[in-house]
């Protein structure tokens, strides 16, 4: 008797697996998730808050799919997992067998032990639940004289400045508190830090740079009344958002017999130590990460890469999870963010960043490259479209700095009618840097 | 001042102005007493003229009513006088005893009380009565008093106020009757001006919002979706342009408002259609500058949201009214068949062959515009040209409709029958206007047994009013503003054809980006579901996309871009999402 596939998480790595592995295989596919009874973007789950979308318009897939393409689905939460028998535990007491297991459990919100983080109000946002949960603790979306007047938003990261961004629909005062000296310390560099957090601030939200959280104060019915930052001020306050990081949500596996660190460990072909166990997304953690990349990278994009190579090779054709060149996208309140390659944070030992902005208006970029070879190393873009596949492929073909800037003409994704941007970048650039542009000819549309 | 009074004073402006609006049916009495008789005699006659002036002053929601009367009573005195009595019908049908067969056409004479142009009417009508055998006394009679009715109707047609022309004299002669100050052009002023600042009013929020995208809380709005105020919305909507085609004398004095108006531009007397234009232009301006304030920074928008208020105010609006003062055929130059169906109706055509050589011109314009122009044009930009910049049902569908473009169904089902109804609509006219046309240009009106005139007017009736009209504008607040344009427009059906098979134009996606959020697919107006696309990395070609550009304004990872591009590739059904290597073993 066959029981197929069993995946454990209904998100991009869970479903993109079982996609994949339907359209190369007839077997079984069971996915279990204790989230919500069908796959949503978690990435949207913003838009909901702010009411630019229902939940029902963030499922990228319409109800009837899941039943159309033969992939079972099941609301239950996994208590245990016996690799000996092959069996799940379900919190219902029932267990489910497997012929192969997914685990595709995704990350739960990093908390650091502050005392007062189990009040009511302080909570991270990462599932349905934390949004329900936000809902409860900021009720009436627009009116003024709602109970929640002021948050406190712990953590100047991506999912920190969402949350700024969210709260600030509701007419609510919010301070944001920031470890590193610019925004994002850790990613960005120092100057499109200072943008951000400016832009950041034009939109009301209160910047506390170089400060971390100490304590969440409470008042007298267990709720919060304010926090103490690590310089000792105290900032009043009816909600704190803990947004410090995620890790992986593993925590069901200890015992079990599957090998696990920070994450669970997997193989290129996204294998645990175990047989016929596999784990893809955020909770994965690679053995060998490849050069430049990290072992955990809780992102949309890797989650999608990883169910699409470890849905074939369920399939039975093995196919190794194979990064190409990083990518990744976010948005700080009306600046879109994207970035293909590497841009340190501080530039690496002979690495060289060259930083633009267009007078005038929210448009960045910083490129980073090799300062004896002249190789392109990666861009950081703020508010200015550029093609994925133009700098996958420069990077794949190490095409040098003069090249990129002489190029970037036709890597232009802005909407008809944008400002023109590179004659003006590609001149300050060799102005700046002495280096320069290597140009297509003068018809020359595509960049291959 | 806080954003919510603001918004508060601002709607009430509106509301207030809208109430003034439909207050002019029930306030306000009309009066034939002040009236000159000469004026009044313009209307009919001296008769007439007298029957107006002796009926007491009356708001106009009565004194429709009052009206019809007095019309009925005038065609009843044109019929003693000219017409059939039904005394001398009765008597006629007495004298046969119940014989038909004693029936003779001859008898129809001045003897019997019949007499002058009614008496040869009824002879010709009844002729082919003489000598037939009948079933029996009564059938015949039936017959007899029907043909007798239809004398009547017809001596009332050219002695009386026929039924063509009845709408139209109840609507002159209100606007006679409306107080001067209603017409003077002050009271336009305030009652639009009203509505204008209103808006502005109500704008000023969103204006002190940095650019970006400025959907917050529509969700959370219940006139945004589709809840009661919406419905309150739907219904006005529907009322409004069904009193428009089907009554609109109850808007006589709101058409006597724009009077003025109507005098400067064409030299003319207002009509439904003038107001029609006039409040259809209003809004589009004003909620126009709505769009400009939203779409702050993203060109695309700014520049199409000018183009369609260009096309309306300029051709749609004013030029057909210049032409019209120079007493030329008024015709919207951007207009384009099928959408504009009656293009070979024979008065149409008519009136461009007797207006000379700009007469001749325009109608060849328009044969080349649908001909030439529209596969030309979707051919290197799509049909984005002109659904998104250049029609007019466009034009308020993306100003005045964009709060609703979310409420679009992106269900597959909807799609499905989208595509039949579309396509259908545009058989149809194709269908009518090939009957039309046969009769126009050949004087028959009949054509394997099928009337063209009964064609024309059901394609009127239930496409151009009950589908374009009340179904297309009214139910922006329930079903999205485009409804008209994804279901019926039968130009829309035309041009997308082209787009889909043979243009240059394309929605293309960004590699790997897409996050699969789904704010691309629910502010598709067309109901596309763009995010289906997207997350696969395949280029959107759709008949359906009207190119507004909304979604890839909206994706937050700037994952779609509009694009005219080579052919060469443009459809990619089975995309490779760039980002890892599809290196596989065992291959």
């Amino acid at each position: 008797m066959s029981h197929g596939t069993v995946i454990i998480g209904n998100g991009i790595a869970g479903i993109t697996t079982a996609r994949y592995l339907r359209k190369y295989s007839d077997q079984r596919i069971q996915v279990i998730s204790s989230e919500t009874p069908y796959f949503f973007s978690r990435t949207a789950l913003m838009y909901v808050y702010m009411g630019h979308m229902k939940f029902e318009q963030i499922k990228p897939y319409e109800d009837w799919f899941w039943e159309k393409n033969k992939i079972e689905l099941v609301q239950a939460r996994v208590e245990r997992l016996d690799v000996q028998t092959k069996k799940l535990i379900l919190d219902t007491g029932e267990s489910i067998s497997y012929d192969k297991l997914v685990i595709a459990t995704g990350s739960k919100p990093r908390f650091f032990g502050w005392k007062g983080q189990d009040l009511q109000g302080v909570q991270g946002l990462f599932s349905y639940q934390d949004l329900q949960l936000l809902e409860e603790n900021t009720p009436r979306p627009y009116e003024e004289g709602h109970p929640t007047k002021k948050a406190v938003v712990v953590g100047g990261g991506l999912i920190g400045v969402e949350l700024a961004e969210m709260l600030n629909t509701r007419a609510i005062d919010v301070t944001m508190l920031v470890r590193d000296g610019h925004f994002w310390g850790n990613v960005i560099t120092e100057n499109e830090g200072k943008w951000i957090g400016k832009h950041i601030e034009d939109h009301g939200v209160k910047l506390q740079l170089n400060t971390e959280l100490k304590e969440i104060l409470a008042d007298d019915t267990g709720g919060v009344a304010g926090v103490l930052t690590g310089n000792d001020d105290k900032i009043d306050c009816q909600l704190v958002g803990l947004t410090t990081g995620v890790q992986p949500n593993i925590d069901f596996l200890k015992g079990s017999g599957i090998e696990i660190n920070r994450g669970v460990m997997v193989d290129e072909k996204l294998r645990t130590n175990v047989a016929d166990v596999y784990a893809a997304g955020d909770c994965a953690e690679l053995r060998n990460p490849l050069p430049g990349r990290k072992a955990i990278e809780p992102v949309w994009y890797v989650g999608r890469m990883m169910g699409e190579a470890l849905g074939r090779t369920l399939s039975g054709t093995d196919s190794p999870y194979l990064p190409g060149p990083w990518f990744n996208s976010a948005k700080f309140f009306d600046i879109e963010y994207m970035t293909y390659g590497t841009v340190s944070a501080k530039p690496a030992e002979g690495e060289d960043q060259f930083f633009w902005k267009q007078e005038g208006k929210n448009r960045f970029l910083t490129i980073a490259y090799e300062k004896e070879s002249q190789k392109f190393l990666g861009i950081n873009s703020f508010g200015i479209r550029l093609k994925h596949e133009f700098f996958d492929l420069a990077l794949r073909k190490g095409w040098k700095i003069g090249r990129v800037v002489g190029h970037l003409k036709l890597a232009n994704f802005d909407p008809e009618f944008s400002p023109k941007w590179f004659k003006k970048m590609g001149r300050d650039f060799t102005d700046q840097t002495g280096i320069a542009q290597d140009k297509p000819g003068l018809f020359k549309k595509n960049f291959a | 001042m806080k954003n919510t009074s603001l918004k508060q004073i601002g709607l009430g402006l509106f509301l207030t102005s809208v109430g003034l609006f439909i207050s002019l049916t029930f306030i306000l009495n009309i009066n034939f007493k002040n009236s000159h008789l000469e004026s009044l005699s313009r209307l009919k006659d001296e008769v007439f003229a007298k029957n107006l002036s002796a009926l007491n002053p009356a708001p106009v929601i009565v004194m429709a009513g009052k009206l019809s009367k007095t019309i009925n009573d005038y065609n009843k005195s044109v019929v003693k006088e000219r017409g059939i009595e039904l005394k001398y019908t009765d008597e006629f049908l007495e004298k046969l005893n119940n014989d038909a067969s004693a029936f003779e056409i001859k008898e129809i004479n001045e003897e019997n009380g019949f007499s002058g142009a009614s008496a040869e009417k009824l002879r010709e009508y009844t002729g082919w009565m003489e000598g037939r055998t009948w079933s029996d006394f009564s059938s015949f009679e039936m017959e007899f008093r029907s043909k007798v009715k239809d004398v009547n109707k017809s001596i009332i047609s050219e002695y009386g106020i026929g039924e063509s022309s009845r709408s139209q004299t109840k609507l002159d002669a209100i606007l006679l009757g409306a107080p001067d100050y209603l017409k003077s052009g002050w009271a336009a002023l305030l009652i639009f001006g009203l509505a204008v600042l209103g808006g502005l009013v109500y704008f000023i929020p969103l204006m002190r919002m940095k650019p970006g995208i400025q959907n917050n809380h529509i969700y959370h709005n219940k006139s945004q979706t589709a809840k009661g105020p919406a419905i309150i919305v739907f219904v006005l909507l529907v009322v409004f342009y069904i009193i428009l085609y089907q009554f609109p004398v109850y808007l006589a004095n709101q058409i006597a408002l724009v009077e003025p108006l109507s005098q400067i531009m064409a030299g003319n007397a207002s009509s439904q259609w003038f107001l029609y234009g006039f409040l259809y232009s209003l809004s589009m301006l004003v909620m126009g500058m709505r769009m400009m304030i939203k779409y702050r920074g993203i060109k695309y928008q700014q520049f199409r949201t000018l183009s369609v208020i260009f096309f309306q105010l300029a051709f749609a609006f004013t030029l057909p009214q210049i032409l019209t003062r120079f007493q030329l055929p008024s015709y919207d130059l951007k207009s384009a068949w099928p959408l504009e169906y009656s293009y070979f109706f024979d008065y149409r055509v008519d009136q461009y062959l007797e207006a000379g050589n700009l007469g001749l011109y325009m109608f060849f314009w328009g044969i080349i515009l649908f001909a030439v122009g529209v596969p030309l044009l979707t051919y290197f930009y799509g049909k984005r040209w002109y659904c998104s910049w250049v029609c007019g049902c466009g034009g308020l569908a993306e100003t005045v409709g964009d709060p609703y473009r979310h409420l679009s169904d992106k269900s597959l089902g909807a799609w499905k029958i989208e595509r039949w109804l579309v396509h259908g609509v545009l058989v149809f006219a194709v269908v009518m206007t090939g009957w039309v046309a046969y009769t126009t240009f050949s004087g028959q009106a009949e054509l394997f047994g099928i009337n063209s005139y009964s064609m024309r007017s059901t394609y009127g009736f239930f496409i151009g009013f009950v589908f374009a009209g009340a179904v297309g504008t009214g139910f922006y607040p329930v079903m999205g503003n485009r409804v008209w344009c994804r279901f019926g427009c039968p130009l829309a059906a035309y041009l997308g054809l082209v787009q889909r098979f043979k243009s240059r134009f394309r929605i293309t996606t960004n590699g790997g980006q897409c996050i699969s959020c789904g704010n691309c697919s629910t502010y598709c107006e067309m109901g596309i579901d763009v995010r289906w696309y997207a997350q696969r990395g395949q280029n959107i070609i759709r008949s359906s996309c009207v190119g507004c550009g909304v979604c890839s304004a909206v994706c937050p990872r700037g994952v779609l871009k509009l694009e005219n591009g080579t052919e060469k590739g443009r459809i990619n059904d089975d995309p490779i999402l760039i980002g890892r290597d599809r290196a596989t073993l065992n291959l």
